[in-house]
């Protein structure tokens, strides 16, 4: 995947299928540090799937027999001199974090934020609610769907009048969390 | 900085609209998302998918994702149910390729054969 966003996207996807209410999404770039946490409150999973949980052959789909998500984020982890952790516990949910060395030549750049996030909006308008937390060197980006959800009372968030000012603030707000240390300097 | 007082202008305006869309079945657009619709491309195209509906403005249209169908070699994949005719699977899509199926699909009710899983390995 030539994108974190898209890792973020495909791990958020599990987050659906475990059918959670909230999922929270932790994008950090602190000093060299990228830290990206996925938290859900959905299904969870038992012990016995969560200790083959990391391997390539792992997954729930009857479609085909592998699963790659959780595989290849973990890889790309390691392979950028991070680490990369996964907690969960049945009936309550799942905890995945991952750092990378922000400075390392394998780290593939964010990627569209915006567009994961607008993704996962057209793909389940209605539940689970998203937020997006997102810090780069000081400035930060607040984005919950459920402020959305209220300020639009009730109605669908995949219209598409809504989800174009979605789009909007998400580039706007992330423009300027990342932009913000440059101007205070 | 855009601020969430703007959405209330923006909800009176869809009340409208969703209750036009509620009067009749739609057509479907359901894209691939799983781990392989994903790395081969498939959020360009559903995001291409939807701002083609916007700027269209088909209200009668939904745009949605499902998982892996098992043909992860031909993601991304887009399947078109208009209601009364035959599902049609569209495979490696491409953004560019989705004005197109709109157009000629959804709205004129001809599918475009030349990107459909049928004509993939001829």
């Amino acid at each position: 995947m030539p994108e974190i966003a898209l890792h973020i996207l495909d791990l958020a996807e599990n987050c659906v299928k475990a059918g959670a209410g909230h999922v929270i999404i932790t994008v950090s770039l602190e000093g060299d540090q990228l830290c990206v946490t996925i938290e859900d409150d959905g299904c969870g999973m038992d012990e016995a799937l969560l200790a083959r949980v990391e391997s390539p052959f792992a997954t729930t789909r009857t479609t085909r027999k592998v699963g790659l998500g959780i595989p290849m984020f973990k890889q790309l982890a390691e392979m950028c001199e991070g680490t990369f952790s996964i907690r969960s516990e049945k009936g309550r949910g799942t905890l995945l974090a991952a750092t990378f060395r922000r400075s390392h030549v394998d780290l593939p750049p964010i990627g569209d934020l915006a567009g994961t996030m607008r993704t996962l909006i057209i793909a389940c308008p209605d539940r689970p609610e998203f937020c997006l937390r997102y810090r780069q060197d000081g400035g930060e980006f607040v984005f919950d769907t459920q402020e959305i959800r209220k300020a639009v009372g009730g109605l669908s968030l995949n219209e598409p009048e809504i989800l174009e000012w979605i789009g909007e603030y998400l580039t706007q707000g992330l423009a300027e969390a990342a932009g913000s240390h440059r101007q205070e300097q | 900085m855009k601020s969430l007082a703007e959405l209330e202008a923006i909800r009176q305006r869809t009340l409208d609209k969703v209750n036009l869309r509620r009067e009749k079945e739609g057509t479907r657009i359901v894209v691939g998302m799983a781990t392989c619709g994903i790395a081969a491309g498939a959020r360009p195209v559903l995001l291409a998918c939807m701002e083609e509906v916007a700027k269209r403005n088909l209200l009668n249209v939904t745009v949605a994702q499902t998982g892996c169908i098992g043909m992860c070699r031909l993601e991304p994949i887009v399947e078109v149910t208009v209601p009364g005719q035959e599902k049609v699977t569209y495979v490696r899509v491409k953004p560019e390729m989705v004005p197109k199926i709109i157009a000629e699909h959804v709205v004129n009710g001809h599918p475009v054969t030349e990107y459909t899983i049928g004509a993939q390995d001829k």
